[in-house]
């Protein structure tokens, strides 16, 4: 933080904190990181159920959630390196990892889940388009395409076996990655046990419920963005099926994090009194209208309606896209309440400090923007390399 | 000596300092022995004025930022009304003294509280470094290699005393490191040093000629949070149920 705007926060401390805790060291960046990974687990999951679980209503958007998931896979790790003090040792975390660190070991985990997973999953679904493509297209495509089929253009039936058997068996290696990929961000932070805020057995868990709903919500939002972008009609009966598995997820989610809380607030320990301050004022707005309201209560009614009684096609529509970005905004709110709320109170457990968010600078809002835009850049470049349509045309 | 055994002998004299490398290291350090004592502190609230002293001698000595967010060592004046309600405070760190309060209520008890680094037996901050940039000596002091630190401030976040704070320099975190440049030379930490009431102890902890050792031995002590399991070697006498 600026020297100016830590003489603010210096101003605005409420009680005592201890004087080395008015700088806020994770800002929204952190915010950031957990946020899109999880929305790569989350989107991850949703091809899953196509793949693994064989739910054929979701077959329209099985490829756009894979190359969903690479593309904010690809951003994941941005925010940290825009917010490490110096990025250009981060790579020491792969050279020489501190292996009781939960940090050092995430990016084991996102390389295999990367190198490993998707993206050998998703060349295996493409393949056969690859393959199509390269003695067709012209020009950069072309040559792009003649690179992606790794000099193998042969392709027939017994192949196609077992590409297909092959792929399903990274598929089912997958959903314990994405679990793991997740589950450990919420290790990160719930493993800090000089924060009563962070430090909880089943954080792991509420993250990776929390990744599948902003997963399987960003899929939804993609899918219908793009489909009114090219014009084309949208399959309801797979969107209706997303919807569904949004439901239950968000009913989980919300159970966990209510599960936490009543729990804290029953058991009432040592933080029980900075606890209520918190959630009672600066918290207030970001976790009960916001996180809890807004990204969970009014999805869980408006979905839930739907499944019982009757509406119309046009009233679903309107319904799945209003809903899938109370949920995205819903689930940013709940990230921002663990990263930003963890570090509002002091370790003393007697005051309060500041978060103050710059507009410019390399943890201001206009960066943090950009983070949030370039998984979408990313994604509109991969749809152009790997249309997740064409198949049915060929 | 057999012919076989000689061979492996002499095999041996020259192979094994290549596979071990404290050999190597005993034979040139011989007369240093790393690692028989820790270093620790004992902190007597009952004799602390806080006058500052050690504040600004720390500043000072390890180049600290004269700001009022960062500090290796601070003092917190603690009030205890006769209603129960406890006021605390630390302005600037207590670099320049406290000023005298005329609180509406009646004073039940006060007192002040110098704080630094627990150098805690485990170190949460050495537990999540990713890099292993924070470490403990074999003295048992925890250090930060500065040039090496990717500056993540997850350590930050792990320690629960509030001790580490983000260089604006280096841009790396730093604390109190029991002035491990001084104490190597047989010096004291500068804090230590300059406590007019000598309410700092410093010592080693297992070693019968400390003054540190004395205190363990004939006194009840506390350590901050003791629940953590953090094992801290900065010990407090005197230290009220209030303190956190």
């Amino acid at each position: 933080m600026e020297i100016n705007n830590l003489y603010d926060a210096l101003r605005s401390i409420q009680g005592f904190i201890y004087p080395n805790e008015i700088e806020l060291r994770w800002s929204i960046l952190i915010v950031l990181y957990p946020y899109i990974t999880g929305l790569v687990a989350g989107a991850f999951i949703l091809a899953s159920l196509e793949k693994v679980f064989e739910i054929k209503e979701v077959k329209p958007t099985y490829r756009l959630s894979l190359l969903t998931s690479l593309s904010f896979l690809i951003s994941a790790p941005i925010p940290l390196l825009f917010h490490i003090t110096h990025p250009l040792r981060g790579f020491e975390i792969f050279l020489t990892p501190h292996l009781s660190s939960a940090m050092a070991i995430f990016g084991f985990v996102y390389i295999w889940y990367l190198m490993a997973i998707l993206i050998i999953e998703i060349w295996l679904e493409y393949r056969k388009d690859i393959i199509e493509w390269s003695k067709r297209k012209k020009g950069i495509k072309g040559i792009l395409y003649k690179i992606l089929t790794l000099g193998v253009d042969e392709i027939n039936e017994e192949i196609e076996n077992f590409d297909a058997k092959f792929g399903k068996g990274i598929a089912i290696i997958g959903i314990p990655s994405a679990i793991l990929l997740h589950g450990y961000v919420g290790f990160i932070f719930g493993s800090v046990k000089a924060n009563p805020w962070w430090s909880s057995v089943i954080m792991p868990i509420i993250f990776l419920f929390s990744a599948m709903v902003s997963g399987i919500a960003l899929v939804i939002f993609v899918y219908m963005i793009l489909k009114y972008l090219k014009g084309k009609p949208l399959e309801i009966s797979c969107l209706d099926t997303m919807a569904k598995y949004l439901l239950y997820a968000i009913i989980i989610d919300f159970s966990l994090e209510m599960l936490d809380l009543l729990q804290r607030i029953y058991e009432a320990e040592e933080f029980f009194d900075m606890l209520q301050v918190l959630i009672k004022g600066k918290l207030f707005i970001s976790l009960f209208i916001i996180q809890i309201i807004i990204g969970a209560i009014l999805p869980i009614l408006f979905l839930g309606y739907i499944q019982i009684f009757n509406a119309s096609d046009s009233a679903k529509k309107f319904t799945y896209f209003i809903v899938s970005l109370m949920v995205l905004i819903g689930i940013f709110a709940t990230r921002w309440n663990v990263v930003i709320g963890g570090q509002l109170f002091s370790k003393s457990l007697r005051g309060l400090t500041i978060y103050k968010i710059g507009l410019i600078g390399r943890e201001g809002i206009y960066v943090s923007f950009g983070l949030i835009l370039l998984p979408f850049i990313i994604l509109a470049f991969l749809i152009w390399l790997l249309p997740f349509e064409e198949k049915n045309k060929l | 000596m057999k012919r076989r055994e000689f061979i492996k002998s002499i095999l041996g004299f020259f192979l094994t300092p290549i596979f071990k490398n404290e050999i190597i290291s005993n034979l040139i350090i011989s007369t240093f022995k790393y690692g028989k004592n820790k270093y620790g502190m004992v902190i007597d609230i009952s004799k602390c004025i806080g006058c500052g002293r050690c504040v600004k001698a720390c500043k000072e000595e390890n180049d600290v930022p004269d700001l009022p967010f960062y500090f290796r060592t601070w003092i917190e004046r603690y009030l205890i009304f006769e209603d129960g309600e406890v006021y605390v405070e630390s302005p600037n760190g207590g670099i320049e003294g406290f000023k005298r309060l005329n609180p509406p209520k009646k004073i039940a008890k006060a007192f002040f509280v110098p704080k630094l680094c627990n150098q805690c037996e485990e170190p949460p901050c050495v537990q999540v470094c990713p890099v292993g940039a924070t470490y403990e000596t074999d003295d048992g002091v925890v250090l930060i290699d500065k040039k090496y630190c990717i500056g993540c401030g997850y350590c930050v976040q792990a320690c629960p005393y509030g001790a580490r704070y983000f260089h604006p320099k280096t841009k790396t975190p730093d604390k109190c490191t029991f002035c491990y440049h001084r104490i190597k030379k047989g010096l004291l930490p500068v804090c230590v040093l300059v406590c007019p009431q000598n309410a700092r102890i410093f010592g080693k902890i297992d070693d019968p000629e400390s003054p540190v050792y004395k205190y363990i031995k004939d006194y009840p002590l506390q350590v901050l949070k003791p629940y953590l399991r953090t094992h801290p070697k900065v010990y407090y006498k005197d230290m009220d149920m209030e303190v956190r």
